[in-house]
């Protein structure tokens, strides 16, 4: 499976840097892979004698029965989510490249005011399965449904929302139909007519390159990662109405009560462009005041760090990171959070970010493009009085 | 009540750091710990076992060190543990993976609930569970932050992205969790560590599977890893150490600048 090359072999140790598992060691000046190995190739790429070969499996694909790329619609509180809009944009390049047709696809009860909007934004075609009993999410109807027009079909790239929703429902219908998926894409292009998918990986330290030998390719994308078209134009996308037989026996997970958290404020912390997130560093929940008057002077959202959801000063919906909610709004301001990975993970793709701490050494400055050394309990208050003042002064 | 519980030994990556000269990650030192989300799993299988009955077993794909996962699984209470590990098995996929975890869990025999972490920290996918329950024709609940058994059926709180829902689904299912805030996770003693290492914990192969070799490991991987890579380093911030006034005027000239205000 993975070999090295004894001969080849000049005992650099590039090897052994280079491999995420640790699982590369030297014995003798030989390179040697132990059990740890995943396989993954990065002492292959990296090893300058070529010494290294993992042996793949030869696999032949008919490129040509594998047409357009596909964009998979999430609607949420009677909206598209941005995350759609934003596929479609990536979703236009891709298809634009290969020339091929960008398609959407739209399930739903009484969907069809949607199609619009999709057109607008990108999409070429619909296609539009329309059915009471899909008012809601329901991971088995969808699936069915889904996995059947791919089938029916065959298109070459199916895309979805890295959401609760996307990844939820990719991986049921991956397994389905056997199909490659990667998760939260960062990062798509074409690559000699393949869909190259970048990833990051161990909580963000690498990123890995990936491909698909089956088709259609498939990923889930994160969202706010990618731009949706800057002037929607005003394209009458055409609609192909899928007709769908719904059993309602086959949805084998019935919701029995639904609760929306409102959040705070308005929009939703993973649409927001500006997030204003706080952690244990507040030191009391009086000092949310503070936060959410710099978010009322900047328009923006609370997020917070985990430990602020346990001690229950926000609710859950606003927590930022791994267990959380990941963001990537166009300006994050941190406050009085530490930066343990768990939360960085779910906002150092930000645009810009800004941080407030009082510990020259916590490791959010490390993402930081601003970093403020200082009491937020003073920083922020001078804040909201300069911004004051500059707008007075406009 | 017969549970299976998935479990991963994960590095911990919160203790990954990158090297600052060659931009590698630095391995060395790290501590392989038992992927957070999997030892929830773990302990509400426990949990709902001691509330019904029943019986935990827990299963792990990995190499031979993997095992002391499964032996930290059985000191918190679980019953029985499997190892899956076989060189065949590397470079496993999330495809491949579910592919082996499925079958080691149909040949534990029938089942009620499979648990696992909705994902795990070093490859954060979220793919394995709803690749092994659409292999095991079993519905699915994923962002799961508790389980509860009434009248014949599971109650599960999900995590949606704009509050909470509270599901129901008929055994056997598959539902995979995330942490609550509330769950401090179990550090077993000593003692129980060493009364664990009494309990039965196999170690299967490929062989012992069965199924179709060419889907195991890389063979049956429909996704390759291209390259990897640490990814581009953003430059230095700035960093602000002036008394708030000053501080506050710089930023609002930045913020103006890159027109938030
Ligand atoms: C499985 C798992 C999942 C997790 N998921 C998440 C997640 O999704 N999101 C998340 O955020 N965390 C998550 N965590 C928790 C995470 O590890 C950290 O514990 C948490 O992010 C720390 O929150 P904090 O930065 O607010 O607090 P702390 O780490 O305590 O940091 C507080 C900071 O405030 C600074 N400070 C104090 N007073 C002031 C002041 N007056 N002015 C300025 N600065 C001040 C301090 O210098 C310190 O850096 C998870 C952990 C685990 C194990």
């Amino acid at each position: 499976m993975i070999e090295v090359d004894a001969e080849k072999c000049s005992g650099c140790k590039k090897c052994v840097k280079v491999c995420p598992y640790g699982a590369v060691t030297m014995a003798d000046k030989l390179a040697v892979i132990g059990d740890e190995c995943n396989l993954c190739g990065a002492c292959e790429q990296n090893c300058p004698e070529g010494a290294i070969t993992i042996q793949r499996k030869k696999v032949e694909i008919d490129e040509s029965k594998f047409k357009d790329v596909w964009v998979v619609a999430e609607i949420a509180e009677n909206k598209l989510k941005n995350v759609t809009l934003e596929l479609l944009g990536k979703g236009r390049e891709l298809a634009d490249e290969l020339g091929q047709t960008l398609c959407a696809v739209l399930i739903g009860k009484d969907v069809k005011s949607y199609t619009k909007v999709l057109g607008e934004y990108g999409a070429d075609k619909i296609y539009l399965a329309e059915n009471d009993l899909l008012e809601f999410y329901n991971t088995d109807s969808y699936n069915m449904i889904i996995s059947g027009m791919i089938l029916q079909f065959n298109p070459n790239i199916v895309l979805f929302g890295a959401t609760h929703v996307g990844r939820d429902l990719a991986p049921r219908i991956a397994s389905n139909l056997e199909l490659g998926l990667t998760a939260d894409c960062t990062g798509l292009s074409i690559d000699e007519g393949r869909l190259l998918q970048t990833r990051p990986a161990f909580g963000g330290n690498v990123m890995a390159d990936i491909l698909s030998h089956t088709r259609p390719q498939m990923a889930t994308v994160r969202p706010n990662v990618m731009k949706k078209l800057e002037s929607p134009t005003d394209k009458v996308p055409e609609i192909v109405e899928v007709s769908v037989n719904v059993d309602p026996r086959g949805m084998r997970t019935k919701v029995l009560e639904r609760t929306e958290i409102s959040g705070v404020g308005a929009v939703k912390i993973d649409e927001a462009d500006v997030i204003i997130a706080g952690g244990r560093g507040l030191g009391s929940k009086e000092n949310l005041k503070l936060l959410q008057d710099l978010a009322d002077e900047l328009g923006g959202v609370l997020g917070a760090s985990r430990v602020i959801v346990d001690e229950q000063w926000l609710p859950k919906s606003q927590q930022i990171g791994q267990s959380g909610i990941t963001v990537s709004p166009k300006l994050y301001i941190g406050a009085g959070i530490s930066g343990a990975i768990q939360h960085l993970v779910g906002m150092k793709s930000s645009d810009t970010i800004i941080v407030i701490n009082k510990d020259p050494n916590a490791p959010i400055f490390e993402v930081a493009k601003i970093g403020v050394v200082g009491d937020l309990t003073q920083v922020i208050p001078a804040l909201i009085e300069a911004i004051k003042a500059h707008k007075a002064a406009q | 009540m017969k549970i299976v519980a998935c479990v991963k030994q994960v590095p911990d990556t919160t203790e990954v750091k990158i090297d600052e000269k060659t931009g590698t990650l630095i391995r060395e030192g790290v501590p392989s710990i038992i992927n957070p989300f999997d030892q929830f799993a773990v302990e509400l299988a426990i949990k709902l076992k001691e509330e019904h009955g029943g019986e935990v077993s827990v299963i792990s794909m990995g190499p031979p060190q993997a095992k002391a996962v499964l032996t930290k699984s059985l000191a918190l209470g679980a019953d029985k543990a499997v190892l899956l590990s076989d060189r065949k098995f590397a470079g496993a996929d999330t495809l491949a993976t579910a592919y082996t975890l499925a079958l080691a869990i149909e040949k534990l025999g029938d089942f009620d609930l499979v648990l696992c972490g909705l994902q795990a920290i070093d490859g954060d996918t979220a793919q394995v569970g709803p690749e092994m329950a659409q292999r095991l024709k079993i519905p699915q609940i994923t962002y799961a932050e508790n389980v509860v058994f009434e009248d014949n059926k599971f109650i599960v709180d999900k995590l949606t992205e704009s509050g909470l829902e509270k599901l129901q689904v008929k055994p056997p299912a598959l539902v995979a969790v995330i942490t609550p805030s509330d769950f401090v996770p179990g550090n077993p003693p000593f003692s129980k560590i060493m009364k664990a290492k009494k309990k039965p914990l196999d170690t299967w192969t490929a062989d012992d599977l069965g199924g179709d070799p060419e889907r195991f490991g890389l063979n049956g991987s429909p996704t390759w890893v291209k390259r990897v890579y640490s990814p581009p380093r953003k430059e230095k911030g700035e960093i602000l150490t002036d008394p708030p006034e000053e501080v506050a005027k710089r930023l609002v000239e930045i913020l103006a600048k890159e027109g938030f205000l």
